[in-house]
């Protein structure tokens, strides 16, 4: 049997007095799409900040690809192979897409003197996510689903083995989803994907499992067919909604 | 003099420092808390309230008292329109860019100083004292003038949080230092509160600096030690905060004020300067501040 | 980037240093000594624009780096009985120390808390000074004897008082720091200072460790001023507790705005610029600090990018 990816145990952050995640057991089987959904403020975005090393937990551990990365700086996780894209669109604006997707490659690349890889790596991200003609732009100047698309793009570029992604398809038009879904799939074939996500539809298209968070604490998991049949996950939902 | 007694002595000193800085501190803070910028030139603003303060008594040249009070009134009118004009033909251009704002307001520095220096020179000159009433204790007398500075400190502190917690005005001042985009949504017109704010906090300088001129004089470099003073004490009290500011104030005047009767002043302001750098370093809140989530 | 615009670069800055060393048989004798000085205070122009215009980091206390390298080959000088080159060493030594101290500390902040924490460090050094007058002169400062400004290289020896001599070597100076500086910006580690300004906390999440690559720039940017301060104190003679004055923080902070921050020669082009203005007004009046004054305001208003950085956008985009 395989190994998990990710695994957390007892996994929590307080921020004063509020439980903003609260002991999170969670694991993550390689080559996986996970959903996570939720109502606002539920803990998704804390969740995989704890995991990517945004923020620190207040206890509990995470463990990646079996090694302890509780204590470990962020930037030192993403070199073990954990990429993440930021909820708010968060570009080098002032930068060409190119110089944003190198900055990607150049750090993944331990040989010094390698130009002619940088370029190689960089254009086969922006290809991947269909940007390669607009390499040249400044990335402040590219439409919002380009920022977004682009964002994906740096992501691709560390060549992670776990892709977390914090709402991709916010603020897209249908059109633009429907060629995201399809390149998460294409994604998804060298790399795990976490994604946290509220538009139903893609959930229940991309994710092979899904797990649900609430007030701080998962309430739910399994597939999409039997997420969809959880009473208790449908309460969530509406208890939020009328709340 | 006996050690007792000489130790009343520096504290009564450490007081009157700690009220003169309190009030410059609190003009800095405010600026600070509310417009989350950070105003190089307020130091200045405090050079001009002295200098000011001098032409207001010459100019009128009657009795020291009737001078002193219209140069408390005059003064930091003055200082506030200067600081206003400031506001409107620089800062809000700017958009109140932090790091834009503090070059711009290196700028303002330099331009308020030697305008200083070309109109009113080089030297240092006093302004005399409203009156010499001297209070008699049993080990010296104590100047009755340093006292009422204590007091008008503490009076216009106390005027301030008032204005800060009771009024609309500090309201609507908090809530634009609490959420700007917030504030603006809910029709507060941040502009007018910046304006005054940047307004308030230089007039706090000026008349801090009037009540010293009389113990002190007025020199057209005097701005650059209640500057960084004032820097000190917003640290360590917490940015904007507005009982940290003046406990801050106090901490330093007093310990200023009894260290420098037993150290080296340069020592002193050496100790003091690294010790105040290491608390922005590892307490970033201020000593008083709660942290942050 | 192709080598067609590697070899302009290279070309550009190869003119502007040919220029330069021209200028040093053309100036006439006047401009010759301020254009020694200026090549100098360039180089410590360059070292704040490392930090400043690239990394994105606001100090006000470069004043403390540039008096480090004249304090430390000073006093080498002084009391140490040191030769010329010992004493550049020294000075460069004191920099890096300092300037890693300094790092370590003030880099857990940012923004304004980095701001005023360096210009308190710098405050903190001028006090030292001051607090040891009996070997620094405090105020007075020191004036370095001609004998001990001898550079012996085998057997030949160069006097650095000769107005030749002092215009070429800070010229040398110069051009190394201009050269190195070019190299680095070009660089991957270049690349990321610029990402780091533009964006921290996206660089950290690119698996940059951006703690170490800050660190690096702020223990470049003092090295090279320090630089600039032990050329100064060597080509000029005279080691004064002015040099590590807030106004020699805030000067070569102006000379970069002038000239354009982030951009290779922008703070030659600022500095030549700001000294000539001043030196032309101070003869018209004596208040030339309303001129820095009135400059910082002006041009933070209405040219924040800068001579260069206006070039570069309205004309010439590839100048690096």
């Amino acid at each position: 049997m395989t190994q998990p990816l990710l695994t957390t145990r007892g996994l929590s952050r307080h921020f004063g007095g509020l439980r903003a995640v609260d002991s999170a057991d969670f694991s993550l089987m390689p080559g996986e799409i996970r959903a996570i959904i939720g109502p606002n403020g539920a803990g998704k975005t804390t969740f995989v900040s704890l995991v990517c090393g945004r923020i620190l937990p207040s206890s509990g551990t995470i463990d990646f690809a079996g090694t302890d990365i509780t204590n470990l700086p962020a930037y030192k996780r993403v070199r073990l192979g954990i990429a993440y894209t930021f909820q708010v669109t968060s570009v080098f604006a002032n930068l060409s897409a190119y110089d944003n997707v190198a900055l990607s490659v150049q750090r993944t690349l331990t040989d010094g003197r390698s130009r002619g890889a940088v370029r190689e790596g960089a254009m086969k991200a922006l290809e991947q996510v269909g940007l390669a003609e607009r390499a040249g732009t400044p990335a402040g100047q590219l439409a919002y689903g380009h920022q977004r698309l682009l964002e994906v793009a740096m992501g691709l570029a560390l060549q992670p083995r776990l892709l977390i992604l914090d709402e991709p398809t916010q603020g897209l038009s249908d059109g633009e989803i429907e060629g995201f879904v399809a390149l998460i799939r294409e994604i998804a074939l060298d790399a795990t994907v976490l994604i946290i996500e509220h538009n139903m539809p893609v959930v229940m298209q991309l994710a092979h499992r899904i797990t649900v968070f609430d007030a701080g604490r998962i309430i739910a998991e399994g597939d999409p067919a039997e997420i969809r049949a959880n009473t208790q996950v449908q309460e969530a939902y509406l208890g939020a909604a009328h709340g | 003099m006996a050690f007792g007694p000489h130790l009343l002595l520096a504290t009564l000193e450490g007081l009157v420092t700690a009220a003169v800085l309190a009030l410059t501190a609190l003009g800095l803070s405010l600026v600070f808390g509310v417009m989350r910028i950070v105003n190089v030139a307020h130091g200045e603003f405090f050079m001009l309230g002295a200098v000011l303060a001098w032409a207001v008594a010459t100019a009128l040249g009657t009795h020291p008292a009737i001078g002193f009070v219209a140069a408390l009134i005059v003064a930091p009118l003055v200082v506030g329109a200067v600081a206003l004009l400031s506001e409107r033909l620089v800062l809000r251009r700017l958009n109140y860019d932090p790091e834009a704002t503090i070059v711009a307001t290196i700028g303002l520095l330099y331009i308020i100083q030697q305008l200083a220096l070309s109109l009113y020179g080089p030297e240092a000159r006093p302004v005399t004292p409203p009156f010499s009433y001297r209070v008699l204790l049993p080990w010296f007398g104590y100047s009755g003038y340093k006292l009422s500075i204590i007091a008008a400190s503490a009076l216009l502190l106390v005027a301030t949080w008032l204005v800060l917690t009771r009024t609309r005005i500090g309201l609507v001042m908090r809530a634009t230092q609490y959420d700007r985009e917030m504030a603006q949504a809910f029709a507060i017109p941040v502009e007018r509160v910046y304006a005054g704010v940047f307004a308030l906090g230089a007039m706090l300088a000026a008349f801090a600096a009037v009540l010293i001129v009389p113990i002190s004089q007025a020199h057209y470099l005097m701005g650059q030690d209640p500057l960084l003073l004032s820097f000190i004490v917003v640290i360590i009290g917490g940015l904007g905060s507005l009982r940290g500011t003046v406990v801050a104030a106090l901490l330093i005047g007093l310990s200023d004020g009894i260290v420098s009767m037993f150290f080296s002043p340069t020592l002193a302001k050496l100790i003091a300067t690294l010790v105040v750098a290491m608390v922005l370093v590892f307490r970033p809140q201020g000593l008083f501040g709660t942290a942050a989530r | 980037m192709t080598e067609a615009s590697t070899a302009r670069i290279y070309g550009l800055h190869m003119a502007v240093v040919v220029v330069l060393f021209a200028l040093n048989f053309l100036l006439p004798d006047y401009h010759h000594g301020l254009f020694a000085r200026i090549l100098v205070l360039a180089t410590f122009a360059m070292g704040y624009n490392l930090l400043f215009g690239y990394a994105g980091l606001l100090s006000l206390g470069h004043a403390m780096f540039f008096a480090a390298g004249l304090y430390g080959s000073g006093l080498a000088i002084t009391y140490l009985g040191f030769g010329v080159s010992a004493a550049f060493v020294a000075g460069l030594g004191c920099g890096a120390l300092l300037s890693l101290v300094v790092g370590l500390l003030a880099l857990r902040t940012s923004g304004v808390a980095f701001m005023i924490v360096t210009m308190m460090f710098a405050q903190a050094f001028v006090l030292t000074i001051v607090y040891f007058n009996q070997w620094t002169g405090g105020d007075q400062g020191l004036v370095l004897q001609q004998a001990s400004r001898i550079l012996t290289v085998g057997n030949a020896s160069l006097d650095l008082t000769a107005p030749a001599v002092r215009y070429l070597a800070a010229l040398l100076l110069f051009a190394i720091v201009l050269f190195v500086t070019l190299a680095i910006v070009r660089s991957r580690f270049g690349r990321v200072l610029v990402a780091i300004r533009e964006n921290e906390e996206r660089t950290r999440m690119l698996g940059y460790d951006t703690f170490a690559n800050k660190l690096a720039a702020v223990v470049l940017s003092g090295v090279f001023c320090a630089a600039a301060g032990a050329a100064y104190a060597l080509l000029f003679g005279y080691v004064g507790s002015n040099f590590a004055s807030v106004q020699y923080s805030i000067l070569p902070l102006l000379w970069v705005l002038a000239g354009g921050a982030a951009t290779t020669l922008g703070p030659l082009v600022g500095t030549v610029f700001i000294y000539y203005v001043t030196d032309i007004a101070s003869s018209y009046t004596s208040a030339w600090l309303l001129i820095v004054g009135a400059a910082l305001v002006l041009l933070v208003l209405f040219a924040p990018k800068g001579i260069l950085g206006f070039v570069r956008r309205r004309w010439i985009g590839w100048l690096p």
